[in-house]
């Protein structure tokens, strides 16, 4: 995963243009009435980037994703989408962006066809509406009226209908609720592929399956705050316990490799063949991954079933978890103990 | 013109696809029309029911289609969020509206087409203020005006109340308009304290004004005009002004 040795620092991303800010989040608040529903929130996404929203149901996500869209205003901070303001150059953006609302909003009498084929009508350079409905499978379905096609078909439809108009940047809420497994597929998919095509995708979900599998990055926000932001498999590592887990022939010399990995370290093995590697808190993962192996292969050992951390899941409880637990504050014990593990995180 | 004309089409699909909407702005106006020219119960004052039925009826068909089943289409259309969708393309609001109004004018001169048919098989005879003729000019910036105070109606009550609650509010006053109205039984046979709130009604003010111009009636006072008038201003400007998009 290092780049360093064959690429100037940021060249990664400067060589695939993918360090484009398409979608800006800077210090956003937004209330209703007195609930305050995002709280100073910042985060960027990029071209030809996959940004997942996650966070339980009530986080602040789609609240987020709206203002974005243009629905609503916010009470403070700055929101860019493709350079744009989304309230004050509504009318521009809206040729630019995809849409997928969390539920509804087609026509319940209309089937596919006929919708697809309305909403590529306001678009002056639209996709082809059967190449799409091909592509969401819903070619056989193409009649059905909206309100009789499944869950899934219904969110493919949408996702569908927020491609038509090729946009630059695609707002998805929940895209994979309710939708079944070979379904979900499609969508993953999809996302991909325009991601591949150099679209930034915004989604929203609070399934950390779906978080780990389709998104580069993920913000992890809970009433309204962000908690945590980092690739997948930075978060996963980022809140371990400090500890990475791999597997290699029984019986080497743990002590050996402790000290060559460095002070602090330790090396268990807890099953014949499966060990486990301690390290001081604050040590960066990726260094060590290489000290492991190099001190592996000069062994002549086989690296196998290696793991840094946890997995997401056991991230996002430990991180949005944290605020179940009282703080010594009687005042603001929840906030405290989210807000700890969240600065921790960034 | 392309994004326009697509809704357009969708517009009036869906009109001509939807049963209950069929039901109520070409199953009703035809059924009342052909019923009572047929048989002769309604106390319509004159030797040949059809003479004010027509244009009755016609004011009705204007009610159904401008207040009732734009309302209701409208109001599900909110409540299914795809209101809110539209407002994420380049359609736009205004061109939404137009090819909502210009889909209700399309059914307008439908129905009209229809009723004036069937009223001149049940034998017809458009007479005009003292017979001098069917004022069919004026008879149409009345049904304009109409559509424009009905739809301004229609669409305040869709932008505010659930779409169920809606529902029921539109044909409540469909039923308590058609009633009141002038269209299947004469204001004159109204209490005097009943026809005289009718008279500021819209419905009441558009049929006398097409029993005015289309039937035997004396020619339209210059209040139902005023009437008209104002409810064609009033209503759209109620409803732009709190019309919720979600």
């Amino acid at each position: 995963m290092d780049h360093a040795d064959t690429l100037p620092a940021g060249g990664a991303a400067a060589v695939s243009g993918v360090d484009e800010v398409a979608v800006e989040c800077d210090g956003v608040v937004i209330r209703y009435g007195d609930t305050l529903a995002v709280d100073r929130l910042s985060f960027t996404a990029h071209r030809g980037e996959v940004l997942a929203l996650l966070g339980p149901n009530g986080a602040g996500k789609t609240s987020t994703v709206e203002a974005l869209e243009g629905y609503r205003p916010v009470s403070a901070g700055t929101l860019r989408v493709l350079g744009l303001d989304p309230g004050r150059d509504h009318a521009a953006l809206v040729k630019r962006m995809g849409v997928m609302l969390q539920k509804g909003g087609i026509y319940p009498m209309l089937g596919p066809a006929q919708v697809l084929h309305l909403f590529a009508a306001y678009y002056a350079d639209p996709e082809d509406p059967e190449d799409l409905l091909d592509q969401v499978g819903l070619a056989a379905a193409r009649r059905t009226p909206w309100r009789r096609l499944s869950g899934g078909e219904q969110q493919r439809l949408s996702l569908a209908l927020a491609l038509v108009g090729k946009p630059e940047v695609l707002f998805l809420d929940e895209p994979t609720a309710g939708v079944d497994p070979e379904g979900r597929i499609v969508v993953r998919d999809l996302v991909t592929a325009q991601r591949d095509k150099g679209l930034c995708v915004l989604l929203t979900t609070h399934e950390l399956a779906e978080a780990e599998r389709v998104a580069d990055r993920v913000v992890i926000i809970d009433k309204g705050r962000l908690l945590a932001e980092g690739t997948p498999t930075e978060l996963a590592s980022g809140t371990a316990d400090g500890s990475i887990r791999f597997s290699t022939d029984p019986g080497i010399d743990t002590a050996a490799l402790a000290a060559a990995v460095g002070p602090g370290t330790s090396v268990e093995e807890e099953r014949p063949g499966a060990y486990r590697l301690r390290l001081p808190t604050g040590t960066a993962t990726p260094p060590v991954v290489a000290d492991l192996a190099g001190w592996l292969a000069e062994r002549s050992l086989s690296l196998g079933d290696l793991r840094a951390g946890q997995s997401l899941e056991e991230a996002y409880l430990a991180i949005t978890g944290a605020r179940e637990e009282p703080g010594p504050d009687p005042a603001g014990p929840t906030k405290r103990g989210r807000r700890g593990r969240g600065r921790r995180e960034r | 013109m392309r994004p326009l004309v697509a809704q357009l089409r969708a517009e009036v699909t869906m009109i001509f696809t939807n049963g209950e909407t069929l039901f109520l702005t070409l199953g009703i106006p035809v059924v009342f029309l052909l019923f009572f020219s047929t048989v002769h119960v309604l106390p319509t004052g004159t030797p040949h029911p059809v003479d004010f039925l027509v244009p009755g009826i016609l004011a009705l068909a204007v009610m159904a289609t401008s207040m009732t089943a734009l309302s209701i289409g409208t109001g599900f259309e909110r409540g299914y969020g795809v209101l809110k969708r539209l407002g994420a393309t380049p359609l736009g609001r205004p061109r939404l509206l137009a090819a909502k109004i210009l889909a209700v004018l399309a059914v307008e001169l439908l129905q009209a087409g229809v009723l004036v048919a069937i009223g001149y098989l049940m034998g017809w005879n458009p007479g005009g203020p003292g017979g001098a003729g069917a004022l069919v000019g004026e008879a149409l910036v009345a049904m304009v005006l109409g559509t424009v105070a009905f739809g301004g109606i229609g669409l305040l009550l869709a932008g505010a109340l659930k779409p169920l609650v809606n529902l029921a509010v539109v044909n409540a006053l469909f039923v308590v308009l058609l009633l009141l109205g002038g269209m299947l039984i004469p204001l004159a046979k109204l209490p005097t304290w009943l026809a005289d709130v009718s008279k500021v009604l819209p419905a009441a003010a558009l049929s006398e004004a097409l029993h005015g111009t289309l039937g035997h009636a004396s020619p339209v006072a210059a209040r139902d005009w005023v009437v008209l008038a104002v409810w064609a201003v009033a209503a759209p400007v109620a409803a732009a002004l709190t019309f919720r998009w979600e």
